[in-house]
């Protein structure tokens, strides 16, 4: 099951993942999950972090890989929840709460949109042995949606609403997932952006900067917005 | 009279086809872009790219989870006749949007920018958008729903006439690798172009130009097709691919579209259109008789005159549906 992974190397995981699972994930590991899995993002964060809201006893235990994301779900009349797909939003927003969410959670996976930054990895997941997992594309909403086997449960729904509030979701074959980090930090995305980087200096070499320049402006190509 | 029945009936219709099924002309040219591109991470992207179109097909479920920010052309013939008049429309494409989102399912995407308040049902103040064209001759109304994502992949920028092409060629890949980094644009996708107008209407004309298009579509003035072009392959030679992996697959087709602008300026808009290029189109004839496709037809001869009154020339309509 799940897309041909190519030249790619493919890797398998249950939620809850232990430290040693995750030692065996490179950069550019192609991922699944079994299990459970969360979505929580900027509700989530500062109603638990900043408000003092509080998760499950035994949250990590019952998972610990928080997805970056909000699914396209409905709750039907009868109190029942439909999901039908569900894609990554851009993690680099939320980095002001992870050290303290890593700490109230337990989390071992962060999924989402477009990885963190290399200074995120080395100061907030390689102390407590955590990875990222790149959704594909973005995003294969279908392929992820056809990984959920049932809605465990959905907390916070009537304070948060759909986009926001904290959907438990059990999962099989769920993915595909790329590995931006691994244990050590290292990221996919920035050893990408530094081997694309020689071409882009050769695409500007003798163009000049337009006339009417924007506050803040930069012209090295490598810097990024996140 | 065309009746509200078959205006709602139609927009419901219209909002799960965008959402669920990707148009052939995208498809077509992505498949084209898998097979050229060597890439180990970028070709892998693609390819359950192309997976993710079958799985939601087949399901019927939506191709991403991120409705972006749903939105309405209208282009009325000017002989259409509405029951109900606009207010009537209006209410219909606003009521197809609220129960499509609870119906497919698709993800409520719409706050109020401060209170955060959400209908859940992609509906709010100014939400959905609805855009407005005419057309001379005709009794049909065309339906188009875009469902573009809102967050990245779009900027604005006065230039000048001193900048020139070199300019524009600048801008244009500024925009590109900085959004293209990590794969912010979603891409690779359809890049619109806006250039000239007011700062509104470029961006308007950009977006209209990423949305409203389809691939190998070619703007009717030789030079600039030339530039479209000229473009498109720039942007697939900046060395980056899907999700700012290495690759050379960041730019499917690429459109310009012109407004007349200051004296004093030249100013850009540049948009990426998404992965999942989410449109739909319906016409609606003034009998009642529906027919779909993707291709919107939006930009006409009428929609780019440059005369004070509009004299049909002896060429037909370079898009008659």
């Amino acid at each position: 099951m799940g897309t041909d992974s190519g030249t790619l190397k493919k890797i398998n995981l249950n939620v809850p993942v232990t430290l040693d699972d995750l030692k065996a994930i490179e950069i550019g590991n192609v991922v699944y999950l079994n299990g459970v899995v969360y979505t929580a993002r900027e509700g989530v964060y500062q109603r638990v972090i900043e408000d003092g809201w509080k998760l499950p006893d035994d949250f990590a235990s019952i998972s610990n890989a928080n997805f970056h994301c909000s699914p396209a779900a409905v709750r039907d009349a009868d109190g029942s929840y439909r999901v039908g797909a569900m894609t990554g939003t851009a993690s680099f927003r939320f980095s002001k709460w992870l050290a303290r969410w890593f700490e109230v959670s337990g989390a071992r996976i962060i999924i989402g949109k477009g990885g963190m930054t290399f200074d995120d990895y080395k100061k907030y997941f390689v102390p407590v042995g955590a990875i990222y997992l790149t959704t594909v594309g973005y995003g294969t909403g279908a392929l992820l949606g056809r990984g959920i086997k049932k809605v465990r449960d959905v907390r916070w729904y009537d304070e948060l609403g759909i986009a926001q509030a904290m959907w438990m979701i059990e999962v099989e074959n769920f993915g595909p997932f790329i590995a931006d980090s691994d244990l050590a930090g290292n990221s996919l995305f920035e050893r990408e952006n530094a081997k694309i980087k020689g071409n882009i200096d050769k695409l500007y070499e003798g163009t000049k900067p337009p006339a009417l320049h924007r506050y803040g402006e930069t012209d090295d190509r490598s810097e990024e917005l996140i | 009279m065309i009746s509200q029945g078959t205006i709602k009936e139609t927009a419901l219709k219209l909002m799960e086809k965008a959402a669920i099924e990707i148009p052939d002309d995208y498809l077509s040219g992505l498949k084209k872009a898998a097979a050229a591109e060597d890439g180990d991470l970028s070709s892998f992207v693609l390819h359950a790219m192309l997976e993710n179109y079958e799985a939601a097909k087949e399901d019927r479920r939506a191709m991403c989870a991120d409705t972006g920010v749903p939105r309405w052309y209208v282009k009325m013939a000017n002989e259409a006749r509405i029951d109900g008049g606009p207010i009537a429309l209006e209410a219909s494409l606003r009521g197809a949007t609220a129960e499509s989102t609870n119906g497919v399912p698709l993800r409520p995407n719409r706050v109020h920018p401060l209170w955060r308040t959400d209908h859940n049902n992609n509906c709010g103040i100014g939400a959905p958008e609805i855009e407005y064209s005419f057309e001379p001759d005709g009794e049909w109304i065309d339906l188009t729903t875009v469902h573009k994502g809102g967050l990245f992949g779009t900027d604005y920028r006065m230039l000048f006439p001193g900048d020139g092409i070199a300019g524009i060629k600048r801008f244009y890949l500024d925009s590109l690798i900085a959004f293209g980094k990590r794969g912010l644009a979603c891409q690779p996708a359809i890049i619109g172009v806006g250039l000239g107008g007011s700062k509104d209407i470029s961006m308007v004309l950009g977006k209209q130009a990423a949305c409203l298009r389809t691939v190998d579509d070619r703007n009717p003035d030789p030079k600039i097709a030339a530039l479209e072009i000229e473009l498109k392959d720039l942007g697939n030679s900046i060395g980056m691919g899907a999700m700012g992996f290495v690759g050379k697959s960041m730019v499917i087709d690429c459109h310009i579209e012109v407004g007349y602008c200051h004296t004093g300026g030249m100013p850009m808009s540049v948009h990426a259109f998404c992965l999942s290029s989410r449109r739909a189109v319906a016409r609606i004839h003034g009998d009642g008789r529906v027919q779909y496709r993707t291709d919107p037809a939006w930009f006409t001869p009428y929609m780019r005159r440059e005369t004070v009154t509009w004299e049909p020339t002896a060429e037909p309509s370079r898009k008659s549906i």
